[in-house]
């Protein structure tokens, strides 16, 4: 187990830079997630980690080593990658003590430490199969066994529930954490999916174009997203964003640029006149109140309601626990949680609210 | 109720044209044609020949084993099935290695990358009997460039005889014959390389693989199936190998260069004897069929390419 650190990282492909400076801090045995959308970053920086991609600038460091120059085998790492990356030709057993056996580990204790690891992750009855007679859910496990096996310093999972299907993969998850809270070894995972991200991580890396959105644990980033950003990419239904500025008499109301007057408890520092954003999410409104959306579209999915409607003119998303029968066009009195509501720059995304 | 209306039964040959089977027998008629005609027929025919006296001019009669029996006796016949395998064996394992090696270096990331792919191809693409005339030039007794420059050299005095002495006259159709086919084998093994994706060579890195490693217990491996398919035709191509050596040498000095397709086009048109021709062309026969199933144990589908998928 180690630490791993960034320090100002960057990344350039000929003249094009793809990371401007990334500084993260990993604790030994964290769980950390890097998430963003695609072309964010996040996959160029764990392969700088592994050694696959030349650092361009700034400093890695496993533990308190720089490896910047490292080959990859030196740098005591394991990787599962996005298409499992299974040796074709032999059977799993040999692909999960292959690092072994290069290392010139004798058969019997390559054997013995093969052998729990697949007992661990239930592969114990497909050792002599080839990786093409497996299921993705299997290939995906024999791909983390040839990891373990080798008890390496750091994990590094590139977007490894991709290829599974959606049952799939919210089971594989569940077994991902549980393998990491029994082993404790860092484990540094990249995602797009947001959900991932939220239920996996200890602490999640918000990344957008090649810069470091905002770190934080998942229900801090939740329910203190530092910026419009963050604020849209973490959460689903994602947060409902409605421009305007802050009444000037009482700034504990926001005005719409439709002049829909909204509450707000905790404005901060924002300042009425300048054009802002006000932000709320879909489960912070409540029936009843005296809020008017015209409804557009109503979703039971059983355990809650989705209700897709207008505020003014801004289309929003809410999510009720109530079973709703209203129709398209029906008017709906709602409250907004005026203490869950975030408060954001328009022009720089900031967060102005507390 | 109603009348079920009647059908007149239509006649045989519309019936035949809508059947399935019907229009695919006609789809398949050219085809069989072509095969018939201009493979079957002159096999069938060739194989007669080599059971019969003919000669340029006259019908032949039917004699049995006779030219093959002449044949067994006949240290020239013997000395080309030598030449042919020699020839065989060498230009093969050295286009092999020297393929693979061009293929491995096409593969990285190289400046003009494709610039060099098309460059690699030009050998295939030059019409045999040019390059062969070239190698004519290269190879000539007073003027070769390679003698040339060696002497400038000064590391021999006089002209190499290239094509006059029979072990040279080997060496040197093997390494014209060598130029000539390592573009096959270097851009079928590229292709082969390119299936081989990108993330096993990482994996095994990250798990501690020096770069001879990953070759030898990945790269290799994976390529095994590309290079059974490559190596049996260009063992084919080179075993029946005809125009670079008629060009070149004739099949001399004194036989030395003599393989068996030459030496059955020498005995069977200039030489007029049509039946002993074929009887050489025909002992070619048991050697491909012999490196045929080679490839085809060699080609079946390893464990590791079975399965779901």
């Amino acid at each position: 187990m180690a630490s791993v650190t960034f320090r100002d990282v960057r990344k350039a492909f000929g003249s094009v830079e793809v990371l401007h400076g990334v500084s993260i801090d990993i604790e030994e045995g964290q769980f950390v997630v890097l998430v963003g959308p695609s072309g964010c970053g996040k996959s160029t920086l764990l392969r700088m980690l592994a050694g696959l991609e030349h650092i361009t600038a700034g400093e890695i460091l496993i533990g308190d080593r720089v490896v910047n120059t490292l080959p990859p085998k030196e740098r005591d790492i394991a990787m599962v990658f996005q298409n499992y990356a299974l040796y074709p030709h032999i059977t799993v057993a040999e692909n999960m003590g292959f690092s072994l056996k290069l290392k010139g580990v004798s058969k019997k204790e390559i054997e013995s430490l093969v052998s729990p690891a697949a007992e661990m992750l239930g592969l114990s009855h497909l050792l002599d199969r080839y990786p093409r007679q497996l299921s993705g859910g299997q290939r995906q496990r024999v791909a983390m066994g040839r990891a373990i096996v080798r008890k390496p310093q750091v994990f590094l999972f590139d977007e490894p529930l991709s290829n599974l299907d959606a049952k799939l993969r919210v089971s594989m998850r569940t077994e991902i954490k549980n393998l990491h809270q029994r082993l404790k070894t860092t484990t540094v995972y990249v995602t797009h999916d947001q959900i991932e991200a939220m239920t996996m991580a200890d602490k999640i890396v918000v990344m957008h174009d090649g810069i470091v959105a905002q770190v934080g644990a998942p229900l801090d980033l939740y329910d203190r997203p530092e910026n419009l950003f963050v604020a849209g990419f973490i959460g689903s239904p994602a947060m409902n964003m409605v421009t305007g500025t802050l009444d000037a008499n009482d700034r504990n109301i926001f005005v719409t640029g439709d002049g829909e007057r909204l509450p707000i408890a905790e404005p901060g520092d924002a300042e009425p006149g300048r054009e802002m954003i006000y932000g709320v999410r879909p489960e912070h409104f409540q029936l009843g109140g005296d809020t008017t959306l015209r409804v557009e579209v109503v979703e039971p999915t059983g355990s809650e309601t989705h209700v897709v409607a207008f505020l003014g003119e801004t289309e929003i998303v809410c999510v009720f626990r109530e079973r709703i029968s209203a129709g398209p066009g029906d008017e709906l009195k709602v409250t907004i949680d005026a203490g869950s509501v975030h408060l954001f720059d328009a022009k720089e995304g900031d967060r102005l609210s507390v | 109720m109603t009348d079920v209306p009647l059908t007149p039964r239509r006649p045989l040959l519309a019936r035949f044209l809508e059947s399935r089977n019907g229009l695919g027998l006609l789809f398949m008629l050219p085809a069989a044609v072509f095969l018939l005609c201009f493979l079957t027929y002159p096999l069938g025919l060739g194989v007669w020949l080599g059971f019969t006296d003919t000669r340029i001019g006259r019908t032949g009669e039917f004699i049995g084993l006779e030219n093959y029996i002449w044949l067994f006796d006949d240290p020239i016949f013997w000395l080309s099935v030598y030449n042919t395998i020699l020839y065989t064996v060498v230009a093969s394992v050295l286009k092999f290695g020297l393929g693979l090696w061009l293929a491995l270096i096409l593969n990285e990331h190289l400046p003009f990358k494709t610039f060099f792919r098309a460059i690699i191809l030009l050998p295939w693409v030059v019409p045999t009997v040019l390059s062969a005339l070239a190698f004519w030039w290269i190879y000539d007794s007073q003027f070769s460039i390679i003698s040339w420059v060696l002497m400038q050299w000064g590391l021999i005095d006089t002209p190499i005889n290239f094509l006059g002495q029979p072990n040279h006259a080997r060496a040197s159709v093997i390494a014209a014959n060598v130029w000539r086919g390592i573009p096959f084998v270097a851009i079928s093994l590229l292709a082969g390389l390119q299936t081989i994706p990108q993330s096993l060579n990482e994996a095994a890195a990250l798990d501690g693989a020096t770069s001879w490693q990953r070759f030898t217990k990945v790269t290799l491996p994976l390529l095994t199936p590309i290079i059974a398919v490559v190596m049996t035709f260009s063992v084919l191509f080179t075993f029946t190998d005809f125009q670079l050596i008629y060009v070149l040498t004739r099949g001399g000095p004194v036989n030395a260069t003599h393989l068996m397709a030459t030496l059955s086009f020498q005995r069977a048109i200039p030489g007029g004897q049509l039946g002993e021709g074929a009887a050489i062309a025909v002992a070619m026969i048991p050697f491909l069929l012999a490196a045929i199933l080679f490839s085809f144990f060699g080609l079946q589908r390893r464990r590791w390419q079975q399965g779901n998928d």
